[in-house]
């Protein structure tokens, strides 16, 4: 193709991307540099009949004047990034010295905001990535070998947990585990303990979550694995029976290998999708006992009255950089595959 | 094949109809229970009492006289509102899915008939872009369109959406478009035809099974999204999700926990539709971006 009807074939997509998504990423990190204004305070002296009192009023329309103006707010420099609800090197530094033990100076710094979000994303991350892996390719296993006729109807129940809205199928399971809720109340019988509740303890409220991750991504897994399940060759698989591998053998040394590729490619989806995690502690109401990344952000510019985009640039930033260190092994990986192939 | 190799042991059969099993309650169940208890009252879906009162409807009984109800599905399409919401969610989801596919088309056969250095760095850069977190983009998005009073209008939405969406179509079509045959275009060059020619008489008339399915994806982002519809958006024009998540600030007064599950029920009613008719194409668009690369 020519290169000029190639830039004109691409000019439309190109430009919305660069627009809203190259664009927002530049203005992410200017605001993340600049900090609202403060109020503006005027000394005014009160006089009554006890003598008189000066006091600060807010100036209201100077306020208002000055935000007009400059509606980024001033210039802050790295400071958003290093205060107490982001990078908190001053706290971090005052807790490692303080602390008398590891364990101590992790828990305090697990209290700081963006220290307890991004724990509760990294773990969200590396617990439910393997599980939606290892519970893909045994659904996958399973639905191969049902008979024929009962593989559509399997597959059709399968994709509704995957396809359902995010903040409803959390509803869905957050109901069901009210302690009102048909599991929620099962789980006070079995347990023998009527003021169980999930949603009570942080622990809980985690593998709560985690339970959902699994549930919302393992049909994604399960799709990608079973298609792939369906090219592996029978040629293989026959020479290998011949030469007397039992069948967990052909499985770990002819199945697997072939999957891999998929293995990459799921991983690749469910690293960047899990790290967003975000309508799951909505659905939950889960945000007193944890908290992600994203849903800081949510929650500094959500708020129509006090919006705080110099925080949630800050974190944004932060969160990209995040994505960018874990995507780099997986992206390098990809790239090398597909050089390969278009050369 | 012979069959007597293949033949499973009892117990393996066993663990696997087992597995399976359970998968298909884990994965339907809580649908079906929703669905049924939309049709109670909130006294019997969130027993104090006794949680088989969601099955047997003692309460319904009492309150309504029946032993279904449609008053949380009344209550939420009626009282409040949430016709408005789903007309948002129409609006934004058919022009979502008509101009991602427009410029995904147009960009996705660009890409695939390059062969070109710089087409795969086009394609590493859209890979990088899909894994922004959204809402580090709506944070960026938020101050620009306040100051240029773009915020809360159902066109910006679109646009953003469009956007976040062209990643993902580009990759799917992409991929599609390197199974049609570059003799199909390239002969029809040879007959006289200019690029856009060949594109719009010879591509366009056989790319629809590949359109469809990214169409499909394109539905459910702009469907299921939450972030974009809930920051971008303004009170009048507000979607079905962030109306849903809205019904739960007022849950403090009875009975407005059912408008939420009446409004969740319906808000999946589609969905379930759309996997009945499209299965298929759904399950191909799922591993055409891992077979194909």
């Amino acid at each position: 193709m020519k290169n000029r009807n190639f830039f004109w074939f691409i000019l439309p997509s190109l430009i919305t991307m660069l627009l809203f998504i190259a664009l927002p990423i530049v203005s992410v990190v200017v605001q993340s540099l600049h900090i609202e204004h403060e109020a503006v305070l005027n000394e005014v002296e009160n006089c009554g009949p006890f003598g008189c009192k000066k006091e600060l009023i807010i100036n209201v329309d100077e306020t208002k004047r000055l935000k007009l103006e400059k509606p980024l707010g001033e210039f802050n420099g790295f400071k958003t990034y290093t205060n107490r609800n982001h990078l908190a090197f001053e706290e971090i530094k005052l807790a490692w010295s303080q602390s008398e033990s590891i364990t101590q100076f992790i828990s305090t710094s697990l209290n700081l905001p963006f220290y307890r979000a991004l724990a509760f994303t990294l773990t969200y991350t590396f617990v439910v990535t393997p599980f939606v892996l290892f519970f893909g390719f045994l659904i996958a296993l399973g639905v191969n070998s049902l008979p024929k006729q009962m593989k559509g109807p399997t597959i059709f129940v399968s994709l509704l947990p995957m396809i359902v809205t995010p903040l409803i199928g959390s509803l869905i399971l957050f109901w069901m585990i009210d302690a009102q809720g048909i599991i929620g109340s099962i789980l006070q019988r079995i347990f023998d303990d009527p003021n169980l509740s999930l949603k009570a303890s942080p622990t809980l409220t985690w593998i709560m979550l985690m339970v959902y991750g699994v549930w919302h991504s393992s049909p994604f897994a399960f799709i990608v694995f079973y298609a792939g399940l369906q090219t592996v060759p029978s040629d293989t698989i026959e020479a290998a029976m011949i030469d007397g591998a039992t069948r967990w053998e052909r499985t770990k040394y002819v199945v697997l290998p072939h999957l891999m590729p998929l293995t990459i490619f799921i991983l690749l989806i469910q690293l960047m999708d899990n790290f967003r995690v975000f309508e799951p502690i909505v659905g939950f109401s889960a945000q007193a006992n944890a908290t992600s990344l994203s849903w800081i952000i949510y929650n500094d510019i959500s708020n129509n009255e006090d919006q705080f985009f110099g925080s949630a640039g800050a974190t944004s930033v932060l969160t990209i950089i995040g994505i960018s260190v874990l995507l780099i092994p997986v992206l390098i990986r990809t790239w090398r595959e597909f050089n390969r192939k278009v050369v | 094949m012979s069959n007597i190799a293949h033949r499973r042991s009892p117990l393996l059969n066993i663990i696997i109809w087992g597995l399976v099993l359970i998968w298909i309650i884990a994965a339907s169940f809580p649908f079906f229970w929703t669905l049924w208890g939309s049709l109670k009252v909130q006294g019997d879906f969130f027993s104090k009492a006794d949680w088989t009162n969601a099955i047997t409807g003692v309460r319904t009984q009492i309150e309504t006289g029946g032993a279904f109800t449609g008053n949380g599905y009344f209550g939420a399409w009626v009282t409040k509102s949430f016709w408005e919401a789903a007309i948002n969610t129409g609006i934004i989801v058919f022009s979502v899915v008509v101009i991602s596919l427009t410029l995904g088309t147009l960009g996705g056969y660009a890409l695939a008939r390059s062969g070109k250095r710089y087409a795969f760095y086009l394609l590493m850069l859209a890979l990088i872009f899909r894994a922004m977190p959204h809402i580090t983009l709506v944070s960026g998005y938020l101050l620009p369109f306040f100051e240029w009073n773009l915020w809360g209008h159902l066109p910006t939405a679109i646009i953003v959406m469009v956007a976040i969406n062209q990643p993902f179509t580009l990759w799917m079509l992409h991929s599609f478009f390197l199974n049609i045959p570059k003799d199909l275009d390239e002969s029809a060059m040879v007959d006289g035809c200019t690029r856009f020619q060949a594109f719009r008489h010879v591509i366009i008339p056989v790319m629809w099974p590949g359109v469809v399915t990214t169409g499909l994806f394109s539905f459910l982002l702009a469907y299921n999204d939450f972030t974009v519809t809930a920051t971008l958006l303004s009170q009048s024009n507000q979607t079905m999700v962030p109306k849903i998540a809205s019904f739960l600030g007022t849950t403090q007064t009875e009975g407005n926990v059912m408008f939420a599950v009446a409004a969740v029920v319906s808000a999946t009613a589609p969905l379930f539709v759309l996997i009945l008719f499209f299965q298929r194409q759904i399950v191909s668009g799922l591993t055409a971006g891992a077979v194909k690369g």
